[in-house]
């Protein structure tokens, strides 16, 4: 075919300027507000639900635990043993339990033993979990084989089991040794999930551009590869302050955890077991209340996950 | 736009030739995203024709929208997107909402689709003949004993020597171009009438690109299949196609017969686009020698005509007289890099061997390779941020590679480096002032009002507005980011600037923005390039030096006309002919 021929509907056409206006090669938007990555990660949080009803019952679970004597004037620790497996009454709306403690001021003083054990578990992991994973990530070599290997023999430790073992070898127990144990056998999840994150950000062309600016090595992990691969820690970190709470519960539940003398959730419930069949509400309050706290922790994680990674999203 | 007339008129020109029903055609379609609760549009009224055996090509930068009319056209379009208006006539028959059972019909069998990267498209965990059988089962084709032979018959056939023992073979085990032919198996397996191919080459190096291309061609030459080419090369698309669709926001804004249009552009987009198309384009940017000419001739007239400040301003501007003074000097430069896990004491790969040049002062060089060549490495070791295996680098007369660490950190304001990817060669967490500000910082210079007075003034030699500074980078275009990676590596006020593949990210036009900035600013502050690139029309815009690279040696080293004029090696040669469109005239 010649190259002048011209075949139906391919006319040389042009597009009428008015219709088709030229816009200045790579101009800056000036409309838009600047935001910043966390900027825009809240603004998708904002939008989510799901967010505010986790965080509304977050605050309302660490109020309880902060000032427990808002919520109740009643001694949780008191005992009236004529009140026994009493049902609800006056003043006192969840009943009693077989010791005749007041079943809605133990699930209200409960409360602070599972924040505390969960934040400090969750503060507790993030950091050395997170300094562990940066320099083993970062530094690779020697380094990464060293602590790989150190997070892979607690790794393989379960975490109730571990901190069973530990614990009922410890002469005094108490919130803080509870999250030292708790973080003991967490760590390594952490971790993990810091080195990969490390690793990717790592090889990342800001950070060789950081390089041959004249940063140091230490001052480039700091400033630009940490923030960077904060995003994934931040979101399992919420996800495990829930789990802490749980996992607080199980040990105390089984009698190794808090001692009696520290009013909590596992406890409680682990008291309420013997008198399920016949007043199962004395177990409902604690076990909901436990509940509740950790699936408010698991779904923040969630939509923090989805706000930080919009990859991840599903539509 | 106006809907366009496309009444089929009996013939055409030449009536015996031309049938009058097209194959495929396009009117006035509409694809709309859905992002964040808001419609997008994607395409707007784009309209076009494609006949039976023709080869069309849809030309436009990233975001114009001419992958979303390819991928309508085959009902492939991602996620939220939807056909809104319009009309995709195939045969006559309109395909615009079909189902998608329809769909499935037509694929492979009246649609094919080579897609743009290789490297991804391949499923790793099945060999490459099961794949190609797939594409034969999925169309009820051949089954059994016959379909292996049948894909051994169609690798061979996209130009695999050796199909049988291929068809055997994991994607991982073939190159990147070998890839792409299995693709082109794949995507004319079933004998389509139309074979969409989006991007078919642009992850190849040059040399394997038109060794596919033309296999292409001859391939739908002869199995008469009509091709809607989808590219962002204007050289390449207009070397293969007869008819051009330009796309560009979204919009059809010029279409017609490829020479017409490369010759005779009439949209102003279209114009922009043929001018500053780098594989066409043949000339080197006013260099820093020929301003140095016209600044000395605005000294003189301004003395004469005792126009002080004038004079003062211009006695100011840096000396550019070129020098030939070196600036660097790479000698006998060496790089082994040991393979991990391949043998039991690790395999030696020889990345860069005995590597010799020398860069002038105020001058640019270019190191030009393919992919593996070992340019990017050199460019490493010239910023000192690899250590050198064997040889030496001699900045300004000193070996870079025996400084301490006071020097080497001394040695990082002299040297400053460019990267590809704007996507990642900015820290994502920080805003555009601190981008730009930090080199300020680490080499603590001036005090926090004198370092914010310096970004202002960086941002606008690179012509950002001041507001974006509080922008951050995910905020900005490919090219706007380039510019502040530009901005903070001149904030040290370097000599020499290493651009490692710096404007190969960046749409045509974007391209040549930066390619005029980083010429201006040489003019302006005597910077000396040394711009590391596959891409040879990008060293005829910007390059006083050529060093060809292949497999980590030298090939060729000469100025830069000379080695585009007169190339003294073959391998250059080769390089030379796979500009696609170099061969193509244009219209004054």
């Amino acid at each position: 075919m010649s190259e002048t021929t011209v075949r139906p509907g391919q006319e040389h056409y042009v597009a009428p300027l008015e219709e088709t206006p030229l816009r200045a090669v790579d101009a800056v938007d000036d409309s838009a507000p600047p935001s910043s990555q966390w900027g825009e990660a809240w603004r998708q949080l904002r939008r989510r639900p799901l967010f505010w009803v986790s965080v509304v019952l977050i605050l309302l679970v660490v109020v309880v635990a902060a000032v427990p004597s808002l919520f109740t004037s009643v001694d949780p620790r008191f005992q009236t043993l004529a009140d026994s497996l009493e049902d609800p009454r006056d003043g006192h709306p969840f009943g009693f339990t077989r010791l005749g403690e007041d079943v809605y001021a133990r699930t209200i003083y409960g409360a602070r033993a599972s924040v505390v054990v969960g934040l400090l578990s969750t503060v507790l992991v993030t950091l050395v979990g997170g300094v562990v994973g940066a320099i083993a990530g970062y530094y690779g070599g020697i380094w990464d084989a060293l602590l790989s290997r150190l997070s892979d023999i607690f790794f393989a430790v379960p975490l109730v089991l571990g901190a069973i073992v530990l614990i009922t070898s410890l002469q005094s127990r108490s919130t803080l040794t509870v999250s030292l144990v708790l973080s003991l056998f967490a760590w390594p999840q952490t971790a993990r999930i810091m080195r990969g994150s490390v690793l990717q950000t790592r090889s990342a062309e800001f950070v060789t551009a950081a390089r041959a600016l004249g940063l140091s090595k230490l001052q480039v992990l700091v400033r630009h590869v940490v923030p960077n691969a904060l995003g994934p820690v931040i979101v399992i970190a919420t996800i495990s302050l829930g789990t802490f709470i749980a996992a607080e519960a199980t040990l105390s539940y089984l009698g190794v955890g808090l001692p009696s003398s520290i009013v909590s959730w596992g406890g409680d419930i682990s008291a309420a077991q013997t008198s399920l069949r016949s007043d199962p509400q004395v177990l409902f309050w604690p076990a909901a209340a436990l509940s509740l706290t950790v699936l408010s922790f698991i779904m923040l994680g969630d939509v923090v996950r989805d706000a930080l990674d919009p990859k991840a999203r599903t539509r | 736009m106006s809907h366009r007339e496309t009444s089929p008129r009996d013939g055409g020109p030449r009536g015996a030739a031309v049938t009058g029903a097209p194959l495929l055609q396009v009117e006035d379609l509409a694809v709309d995203f859905r992002s964040s609760g808001r419609d997008v549009h994607a395409v707007r009224g784009a309209s076009l024709t494609v006949h039976a055996g023709q080869t069309v090509a849809i030309v436009g930068e990233s975001g114009s929208g001419k992958s979303t009319t390819a991928q309508a056209v085959i009902g492939l379009l991602p996620g939220t997107g939807r056909v809104v208006g319009g009309k995709i006539l195939l045969d006559g028959r309109d395909i615009a909402h079909a189902s998608r059972r329809e769909f499935v019909g037509l694929r492979g069998s009246s649609i094919g689709m080579v897609p743009q990267d290789p490297m991804s498209n391949l499923n790793p965990v099945w060999t490459v003949g099961f794949q190609v059988r797939e594409a034969l089962r999925a169309n009820g084709l051949d089954k059994g004993v016959s379909a292996k032979a049948r894909a051994a018959e169609l690798l061979k056939e996209a130009g695999l020597g050796d199909a049988e023992r291929r068809a055997k073979q994991f994607p991982h085990e073939f190159s990147g171009g070998m890839r792409q032919r299995a693709l082109i198996a794949i995507g004319l397996a079933s004998r389509p009438r139309l074979l969409i191919a989006d991007e078919p080459t642009s992850a190849l190096d040059v040399t394997v690109q038109r060794q596919i291309l033309d296999h292409l061609q001859s391939l739908t030459t002869s199995l008469g299949t009509a091709v809607l080419l989808i590219t962002h090369d204007l050289g390449l698309a207009a070397e293969r196609a007869e008819h051009l669709v330009v796309m560009y926001k979204g919009q059809v804004v010029e279409s017609g017969p490829a020479l017409e249009i490369l010759q005779r552009p009439q949209h102003p987009y279209t114009q922009r686009l043929v001018a500053a198309a780098p594989s066409l384009a043949s000339r080197r940017l006013e260099s820093a020698a020929v301003r140095a000419g016209i600044v000395r001739q605005a000294e003189r007239a301004a003395v004469e005509t005792h126009e002080v400040a004038v004079a003062e301003a211009v006695a100011d501007l840096p000396d550019t007289e070129v020098a030939t003074e070196e600036v660097i000097r790479v000698e006998h430069l060496t790089k082994v890099f040991t393979i991990r896990g391949s043998g039991s004491r690790g395999e030696k790969l020889r990345a860069v061997d005995d590597v010799n040049f020398a860069v002038r002062r105020g001058t640019t060089t270019a190191i030009v390779g393919e992919s593996g060549s070992g340019k990017s490495t050199v460019a490493q070791m010239v910023l000192n941020l690899i250590p050198v295996t064997d040889g030496r680098v001699t900045f300004d007369g000193v070996d870079i590679t025996t400084l301490d660490k006071r020097q080497a950190f001394d040695f990082r304001r002299r040297v400053q480096p460019i990267f590809q990817n704007p996507y990642a060669s900015l820290d994502p967490t920080y805003s555009i002032f601190r981008v730009v500000e930090e080199p300020l910082r680490v080499h603590g210079i001036g005090d926090a009002k004198s370092r914010e007075a310096r970004v202002r003034d960086l941002l606008d030699k690179v012509a950002l507005p001041a507001s974006s500074m509080r922008r951050f980078p995910n905020e900005l275009s490919g090219g706007q980011r380039q510019r502040v990676a530009i901005a903070r590596a001149l904030a040290l006020h370097p000599e020499v600037v290493v651009c490692d593949e710096a404007v190969s990210a960046l749409d045509v036009l974007v391209q040549g923005q930066i390619l005029t900035l980083l010429n201006d600013l040489q003019a302006e502050l005597g910077l000396t390039y040394l711009f590391i690139t596959h891409d040879l029309a990008v060293v005829r815009q910007i390059a006083d030096d050529v060093v060809v690279m292949q497999n980590g040696k030298v090939v060729e080293a000469a100025p830069t006309d000379t080695v585009f004029d007169a190339p003294q090696e073959d391998y250059t040669k080769a390089l030379l002919e796979a500009i696609p469109g170099g061969s193509i005239e244009l219209g004054a």
